[in-house]
């Protein structure tokens, strides 16, 4: 891939802010996503969706759909290729234990029943609105105020989903200062720029498809499970993809419905889901109802903390939104009582949502430390230093690397913290009512088991190659970095290859772990590749270096050299014709140790706010917005700091304007387009400044990199949310904060 | 529910339409109902513009018309016989890219790039249309081009740059 990054003058290229190397093909168009497929004359998929929450299809007319001109296939349960119901594990990520087109049964509004195929996108599209579909309807139970079925997880992907230590009740009632307060948070939809696709392909038995998915060997194991292939018959593709943010990370059904429309038309077929059919089919992030009760003493000292989550899931799939989970280990608390309370309903299943269950958890319990703040007396900054956890509280362990203390100072310093007045709806600057917020951030430091390959050429090109991901998080340019560094050579000589399941394997892209999980395995595999390379240099009798113990070599501008005389030189490209063998290829892999008996793994960060309220206009904005964040070692400056800005945007709209409306009798969606879902626009966003509190934490990795990916979303609703009351007077303790929320009620102090 | 015959749609014929697409005459075969969007899609290959939305609310699709940003999936093809249509593909002056697009990598103006294509065009027309003079300008101006990622402060870096340097 060709690029336009200015030359880096310097050795090292981990740690400098180098433009991406997909920069230039994203500026130009020609960056292929997964609907951009290069198939010629593809079929042309339009899926349909059930209207009723709950029930059986009782009728389906497809005559006028079949009479269209351009319709090719009409696939409904009647029709469709049988394939198993898989249950969800981590090597088969599905969703739902409901496979598509299988039988009558409805189990949410929006679920597909229905797939129209036709020769030009036009013709399938009119064909799905001529479907004529009846449902027997039955009783559906779709908000949580009526749910009746409420489970009790024990636990969420490995972790206590009801944990407890002391005896918080009890210290919670001997409090000096209490607060109890419950916080609400509505469903909201991740709605990444480019909808979920699939081109699909079948060839001699063997299935090819691109698809929209953060988890290229997710995809290709269910799809391998479903057809009851081998899972080499099967090749998942993505190498870009719109944004995710989790909706395209575990396996959802339209994949298998375009393998299956393929199979049965043996054509390729592209589906591409419309905006609107992307509110029902990838998961959202479910509604939370949070109760958060803290003892403290008057300096403010936390005594006890109790945080009773509900959130909901459906009835085929089971997702727990886990808003308690860093409650246990924030702070400096010896009496903890989280529970997880999940409502069944008739609706789809939620899934991950950029910081999952840390998102709103922060929100709730940032909100509650800045009331138990002003029940204080309490500067709220200072309430955060003053119950720092100098180790994890919940499982006792110290942590790696902590800079939290660093990151509140450093924010304090940079945002003039000093300068806030303390009480509320003090501060007025030109009609505007104006307010300052902090709150915590923090996301758990994750690492799974990954490989990557490294080949050299003769034409001295590298080659970095494994089955991650760049959803837009900076992948390719980190791993080009990486390999560069061990080799010696410019990061622009560097083809990075990824998005293919045929590629060493790579972990989901998700839980901020990609960088920390296959850096470490691009590294190894780099440093197999050189070590390999300095082999045939120092052994081959036609190499400049013949002879040299190799630690008197190194690599250094594209070549090996001697340390003592630089002019002693080989590049690779020689190296791999002496070689013989064409290439040099070295696989590496990298994976968790036993570390996380002694250490607990966690970023931190501080998110500063101001906001400004014009009472007239009934105007509400966020005015200026620090993060400072401590996340390791940076690999690349300029990616993490779009990563962070990212997150805080995601915070503006989680905390301003985003709501997915569910009609609370039937469940459809009402908000299912991106006029009626807002999110935040340019002119919502003010300038952001993002700085970062910089430690290498190498007991984490041989990188000491953490992730970025998400912890720029945390805290962020709770800063706002304090700013909003800090400036107003007004709490809100139900997202989003919109203006109609601040008029009608009165300000509570000031 | 009755099942009832329902007449077929009449398939709806195809007519000759003739562009200028990024400076060069293209002539397609279109039917009425194929969207200016859809036929740079699917049938001239121009897979550079995205479809965020088709209905007008994202920007994705966002093309220049005889030099006016418009949004291709809100536009049936046939309507623009004989008019000038510049792509993110038709940007760049061969190898050489446009200033805004040099600059949306400089600046790191874009994440996973699905919105990057109408950002730019967006902002070639807003330049133009002498919109982007001030950050607030900017920040009104391209407020129809969503961006999930969230890469709007470097966006509005990226085009003020472009407009220092003219
Ligand atoms: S695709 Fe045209 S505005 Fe969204
Ligand atoms: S860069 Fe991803 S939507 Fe803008």
């Amino acid at each position: 891939m060709s690029t336009v990054i200015e030359a880096v003058a310097v050795s090292r290229a981990v740690g400098q802010p180098l433009d991406r190397i997909d920069g230039h093909a994203k500026v130009t168009g020609a960056a292929r996503y997964a609907a951009d497929a290069p198939i010629a004359a593809p079929l042309h998929a339009a899926i349909v969706q059930s209207t009723i929450p709950c029930g059986r299809i009782a009728a389906i007319d497809e005559s006028a759909a079949r009479n269209l001109a351009g319709v090719v296939e009409v696939l409904t349960y009647r029709n469709a290729p049988r394939v198993p119901v898989l249950s969800f594990d981590f090597t088969t990520p599905v969703t739902e234990e409901l496979a598509p087109l299988q039988s009558d049964a409805i189990a949410y509004d929006g679920q597909h029943v229905a797939v129209v195929i036709a020769e030009t996108f036009e013709a399938a599209r009119a064909g799905a609105t001529l479907l004529r579909i009846g449902y027997e309807r039955r009783e559906a139970e779709v908000s949580l105020d009526t749910a009746r079925t409420i489970e009790h997880p024990e636990q969420w992907f490995g972790d206590d989903a009801q944990p407890r230590r002391g005896d918080p009740e009890r210290a919670y009632n001997a409090a000096a200062v209490r607060v109890d307060a419950t916080y609400t948070t509505p469903e909201e939809t991740h709605n990444p720029l480019e909808p979920s696709v699939t081109v699909a392909e079948w060839r001699d038995g063997e299935l090819t498809v691109y698809d929209a998915t953060q988890w290229v060997r997710g995809t290709r194991a269910v799809l391998a499970k479903s057809f009851e292939l081998d899972e080499e018959k099967v090749r998942v593709i993505s190498p870009f993809l719109g944004g995710g943010f989790g909706c395209k990370g575990f396996f959802w059904p339209h994949p298998l419905i375009a393998a299956m429309a393929a199979k049965v038309t043996n054509r390729p077929v592209k589906l591409v889901l419309t905006r609107e059919q992307m509110f029902t089919s990838c998961g959202y992030r479910s509604e939370t109802r949070q109760r958060v009760r803290i003892g403290a003493s008057r300096e403010g000292r936390l005594q006890a903390i109790l945080h009773d989550v509900l959130a909901e899931s459906s009835r085929v799939g089971m997702f727990v939104e886990s808003a308690g989970a860093v409650t246990t280990m924030l702070y400096d608390v010896s009496n903890i009582a989280v529970t997880h309370r999940i409502a069944r309903l008739d609706v789809p299943t939620p899934t991950a949502m950029r910081a999952p269950g840390k998102a709103p958890g922060t929100y709730a319990l940032g909100s509650a430390l800045d009331e138990l703040a002003y029940a204080c007396g309490l500067d709220p900054l200072d309430v955060l230093r003053r119950n720092d956890a100098a180790v994890d509280r919940s499982s006792g362990l110290p942590f790696s690397s902590k800079q939290l203390l660093a990151c509140y100072e450093r924010g304090a310093e940079a945002f003039g913290w000093s300068a806030r007045p303390k009480a509320p709806r003090a501060w007025r600057e030109g009609g505007e009512l104006v307010g300052w917020g902090v709150a915590t951030a923090t996301y758990p430091a994750l690492r799974s088991p990954a490989q990557a390959r490294v080949t050299l050429s003769t034409d001295g090109l590298v080659d970095v190659a494994s089955a991650t991901h760049d959803l837009g998080t900076g992948m390719y340019t980190i791993l080009a970095q990486i390999a560069a560094d061990e080799l010696g050579v410019d990061p622009r000589a560097i083809r990075v290859r990824i998005g293919d399941s045929s590629f060493p394997v790579a972990p989901v892209a998700g839980g901020s772990m990609s960088s920390a999980s296959v850096g470490p395995a691009v590294q190894d595999a780099a440093r197999r590749a050189y070590h390999e390379a300095v082999a045939i240099a120092t052994s081959s009798g036609e190499s400049a270096l013949h002879g040299l113990p190799e630690r008197d070599v190194e690599a250094r501008d594209g070549a090996l050299r001697s340390k003592a005389d630089p002019s002693r030189a080989v590049t690779y490209a020689d190296l791999v014709r002496l070689g013989g063998s064409g290439a040099i290829e070295a696989l590496g892999s990298a994976a968790p140790g036993d570390e996380d008996e002694r250490l607990s793994f966690y970023s931190f960060g501080a998110q500063f706010v101001e906001v400004r309220f014009d009472e007239e206009l009934a105007r509400l904005r966020v005015s200026r917005a620090l993060g400072v964040f401590d996340c390791g070692r940076i690999l690349n400056p300029k990616t993490a700091r779009s990563q962070m800005i990212g997150g805080i945007v995601w915070g503006i709209g989680m905390a301003m304007l985003e709501e997915t409306v569910r009609d609370p009798r039937y469940g459809a969606v009402v908000t299912n387009n991106l006029a009626d879902y807002h999110v935040p626009v340019n002119a919502d966003v003010p300038d952001i400044d993002v700085l970062f509190v910089e430690e290498p934490d190498l007991a984490f990795n041989s990188l000491g990199a953490r992730g970025v990916g998400e912890i720029g979303i945390t805290g962020v609703a709770a800063a706002i949310a304090n700013a909003v009351y800090h400036a107003t007077g007004v709490r809100v303790r139900d997202l989003p904060i919109v203006p109609e929320k601040l008029l009608g009620a009165g300000p509570a102090a000031g | 529910m009755p099942t009832t015959e329902r007449p077929a749609a009449p398939a709806q014929p195809a007519v000759q339409l003739t562009l200028r697409l990024n400076g060069r005459e293209a002539t397609f075969a279109v039917e009425p109902d194929v969207t200016l969007l859809d036929l740079l899609r699917e049938r001239a290959g121009l897979t550079g513009s995205k479809k965020g939305c088709d209905r007008g609310q994202c920007g994705a699709c966002t093309v220049l018309v005889n030099g006016r940003r418009t949004l291709s999936c809100l536009a049936l093809a046939l309507a623009h016989a004989g008019d000038a249509i510049t792509t993110i593909e038709g940007l760049a002056a061969g190898s050489e890219l446009h200033p805004v697009q040099a600059a949306f990598v400089e600046h790191d103006a874009f994440q996973c790039g699905f919105c990057t294509p109408g950002q730019i065009l967006s902002a070639v027309g807003a330049i133009a249309e002498g919109h982007a003079r001030t950050g607030d300008e900017i920040r009104e101006a391209m407020s129809g081009n969503l961006c999930r990622c969230g890469a709007y402060p470097n966006i509005v870096a990226a085009i003020a740059a472009v407009q220092r340097a003219r």
